[in-house]
């Protein structure tokens, strides 16, 4: 585990220099990169500090615009991801992108079939070594089912053990465990120790410090698309990473203000949907943050997005000050002063191909409209109001949202929504996948709109978050409110335990 | 699009100052206005009126230019609503079939002696039957648009037919025949492309200035973020549906006075050369993308070079090849222009035009 730059013995992976620009807009400056065989090697840094880029860059999908890369000592020049590949480089996204259709075997050798001294693919052989991949990752999945209905876990070990069977030597796993729960988390962590132990490089790339911290044995820090440092583990903390990914003191991540908790803004009464939720009734005050914790599937995302009008409900009500909010109507409940930050930013908060200020006006563009007509000059002054309150960095107001980073992206939908001044902000998973200066900013921004007399319903799958932020936390199991607790008796055990406790029982 | 670039402030880079202004736009104003697929189908029709009229004997000539109009008015009309049912990521084929219906409506009520001003608006209110019947199938019950105007072509053209059999009505008021083919005095301009200017306003309007717009191109790109920011995604759809039934229905008068004959066959396969002509315009079949002044310059494109090669005596058959190679062409130079984009960013990026060829 010797991390000193030893140059006697090659490193399985090494950048050093590398930069890539996008037309005007620079990607990375100059990023190093060197991972050591038997070794798990955390890559961290704030969303747009380049590791995605980077990634690519090893996998083959693009190519950089100068520096070193060098495999095992010698230099490599990738031109497509086959070329990578044959390289021994593999790389896990956070979504595999499997063939539903085919079967667990077929998927791992897709396109590299053994075939029988006759010419057709040997099925016996295939499903035996794909039996031995299982056996060597110490993980049970049945080889001859289709992979539609597989869980994102079990797709991921499936790119692992064919990344083995090609005897990849590097592995980059690119926030694999995003959307894992814990006991998925802990096989995935165990499969990448037995790889470092057989003697492969891993790149592990998260946000979650706690994973880090107890997965990895090395971690390089990135910001703004440039190196900043490389250390073992063992001898930083994670406030000292936290400052150098946001290159300033994250001081407190949750920083919270008292505010005046006024009268009942949205009030919501009996509300069911036969087999997604039900009876769901509970109020939020002006100036008050109510968080909606639970597991994910628990059915919160749902409650809100039929609160706002998207989905359906069978029964029960949802009133804004004293007037009902009609069903299945958005726009009616905007123009009652419901606000929708959804939980799927990319497929549900922003048009990804359509412009920054097109995205930013998308909500208010009745109202930017004289005379029935809108233009691209009103629409430009409005989302350059909202865009400089939240400091989005783009380089220009008609770029496309989907070329901005993670955090931007959010910041763009949150002025979008934050434009048409609501009273009542809905706001779901509202820093998932968002880097930690972001995160700081948001809820500081939720915290100063409450204070302002906003009243904010908050979902959120992060329980410090829950707990930092709300005022007062509801919990829901299987469809159902289990709990509601108040922000000083709100503790990480009382609110798992309401979110779990039928699964306590069964376990 | 035709507004002009007001900077906030003087180009800054993406800075870091808190409060940060912004620049408009990535590119030059230039840039916007003539590197996009709508400038180029308009310079290609200039270079072929230009090449026609000094190559081609009789093109130049007023009379050739009326003819020419009075032919494709139908297709540009049809165009109108249809560019924007294409932009929502939607198809309608029943356009032509209805403009048969719309013909045989007004020949059988003019047959049954109804004063053909009723008969007109009879045809009228048939068409937005018809485009609610689309609107009805795929808004509310969900069907693809595809499968649903497909059954609807056949379903208007087999009552167009069904009510007249095989036979025309020729009688119609000599009034309204002569001013289907009046023309501006000597201008040669003929004047049903009076309608054609203010529904073509009316139609870029509520594309390109109006929160209806914003809503079409949004549902194109993503109708479930156009959902989730208050679009009435099904209630557009279905409108569009209505404004096409009723423009076709109104193409289906113009074409039965024009010719003086409504049969059940009028503008048969017509659907396939408004379809292509949007195409060609510089719409994006997936939707979301597009703009009316490409769609009427690849409208008129597709005219003009028919006419000119059939004056220059060339065989149908060829004229057929030329469009269809013309359209083939467009629609690969697109994908070729997305691919050198994504393959001059993974090379040495560095170049400007890398990001702001995306701005059309």
């Amino acid at each position: 585990m010797a991390i000193t730059p030893d140059s006697s013995v090659p490193a399985a992976l090494e950048l050093r220099g590398v930069s890539k620009a996008f037309g005007a807009v620079v990607a990375l400056t100059s990023a190093n990169l060197r991972v050591d065989l038997n070794s798990i090697h955390a890559l961290v840094g704030e969303n747009g500090a380049g590791k995605s880029t980077l990634v690519k860059i090893v996998a083959g999908l693009y190519h950089r615009d100068a520096g070193d890369f060098l495999l095992r000592g010698e230099s490599v020049d990738f031109s497509s991801t086959a070329e990578s590949k044959a390289a021994g480089i593999a790389v896990i996204y956070q979504e595999p992108t499997l063939f539903p259709d085919l079967s667990v075997t077929e998927n791992i050798f897709m396109g590299r079939q053994p075939t029988n001294r006759f010419g057709r693919i040997d099925r016996k052989a295939m499903k035996v070594e794909a039996l031995r991949l299982f056996e060597r990752l110490a993980v049970r999945i049945d080889p001859d089912r289709p992979a539609e209905g597989l869980s994102i876990a079990d797709q991921q070990i499936i790119e692992i053990a064919k990344a083995i069977s090609l005897d990849a030597r590097v592995l980059i796993m690119d926030e694999p465990t995003a959307a894992l729960s814990g006991v998925e988390v802990d096989r995935l962590f165990a499969v990448a120790r037995s790889l470092r132990d057989e003697g492969r490089a891993l790149v592990f790339i998260s946000h979650r410090f706690d994973e880090v911290f107890s997965l990895c044995d090395t971690i390089t820090v990135m910001r703004d698309g440039q190196y900043i440092s490389t250390d073992p583990i063992s001898e930083v903390t994670v406030d000292e990473i936290v400052r150098r990914m946001v290159g300033r003191d994250v001081t407190e991540l949750f920083p919270k203000q008292e505010a005046a908790i006024g009268d009942v803004v949205l009030s919501v009464e009996g509300l069911t949907q036969p087999g997604v939720f039900t009876d769901i009734s509970f109020t939020v005050r002006s100036g008050e943050i109510v968080g909606l914790a639970g597991l994910v599937g628990a059915g919160r995302s749902e409650v809100v997005r039929a609160v706002f009008g998207v989905d359906p409900y069978a029964a029960g009500r949802v009133i804004m000050s004293g007037t009902a909010v009609p069903k299945n109507s958005p726009s009616q409940a905007m123009r009652l002063g419901l606000a929708l930050v959804p939980e799927d930013r990319r497929k549900q908060g922003l048009v990804l191909e359509s412009s920054v200020a097109r995205n930013a006006t998308m909500a208010i563009r009745r109202s930017l409209s004289k005379l029935g007509l809108i233009d691209s000059h009103v629409e430009n002054k409005a989302a350059a109001i909202w865009s400089s309150r939240l400091e989005v960095k783009t380089n220009a107001l008609d770029a496309e949202v989907g070329t901005l980073s993670g955090g931007n992206q959010q910041k763009v939908v949150l002025a979008k929504w934050l434009a048409t001044n609501p009273r009542l902000l809905i706001i779901d998973e509202p820093t998932r996948g968002i880097d930690v200066g972001t995160k700081a900013e948001v809820h500081r921004l939720l915290s100063q709109l409450a204070g302002e007399g906003m009243a904010i319903l908050m979902i959120s799958s992060e329980l410090p978050e829950v707990l930092g932020v709300a005022d007062r936390v509801l919990v829901m199991r299987e469809g159902r409110l289990t709990a509601e607790i108040s922000r000083t008796e709100a503790t990480a055990e009382s609110v798992m335990f309401a979110a779990t406790h039928s699964q306590e029982h069964a376990a | 699009m035709s507004d002009t670039t007001t900077l906030t402030s003087p180009a800054a880079p993406a800075g870091q100052a808190p409060g940060r202004s912004y620049r408009n736009y990535g590119s030059s104003l230039f840039r916007r206005i003539f590197v996009t697929r709508e400038m180029a189908v308009i310079a290609l029709l200039a270079i072929v009126i230009i090449v026609a009229s000094v190559s081609v004997k009789n093109f130049a000539s007023p009379i050739t230019f009326s003819y020419l109009l009075l032919d494709t008015t139908p297709i540009l009309l049809i165009a109108l609503p249809m560019t924007l049912v294409i932009i929502t990521g939607e198809i309608d084929l029943s356009v032509a079939s209805m403009m048969g219906l719309s013909s045989v409506t007004v020949g059988t009520l003019t047959q049954a002696g109804w004063p053909i001003e009723v008969a007109f608006v009879v045809a009228l209110v048939v068409g937005v039957i018809g485009g609610a019947l689309n609107g009805f199938l795929i808004t509310v019950v969900g069907l693809p648009s595809l499968a649903v105007t497909i059954g609807t072509l056949a379903l208007y053209r087999g009552l167009a037919v069904g009510l007249l059999g095989t036979t025309a009505v020729t009688d119609f008021p000599k009034f309204w025949t002569d001013i289907a083919k009046a023309k501006f005095a000597a201008t040669g301009i003929p004047v049903v492309i009076v309608p054609f200017i203010i529904l073509a306003v009316v139609f870029a309007v509520l594309l390109h200035f109006t929160s209806f717009g914003r809503g079409i191109f949004a549902i194109g790109l993503s109708s479930e973020a156009a959902a989730f920011s208050g679009v009435h995604v099904e209630r557009t759809k279905f409108i569009l549906f209505m404004l096409t039934g009723v423009v076709s229905a109104f193409a289906g008068i113009y074409y039965t006075l024009r010719f003086g004959s409504a049969r059940g066959d009028n503008a048969t396969g017509l659907e396939l050369s408004v379809i292509a002509a949007v195409l060609l315009g510089g719409v994006s079949i997936f939707g979301g993308r597009g703009a009316l002044h490409g769609v009427i310059a690849g409208v008129l494109l597709i005219g003009v070079l028919g006419s000119a090669l059939r004056l220059a005596n060339v065989s149908s058959d060829v004229i057929n090849i030329i469009t269809g190679a013309l359209l083939v062409l467009s629609v690969v130079s697109t994908s070729f222009l997305a691919w050198a984009r994504k393959r001059r960013q993974r090379r040495g990026g560095t170049k400007k035009t890398a990001v702001s060829a995306t701005a059309g």
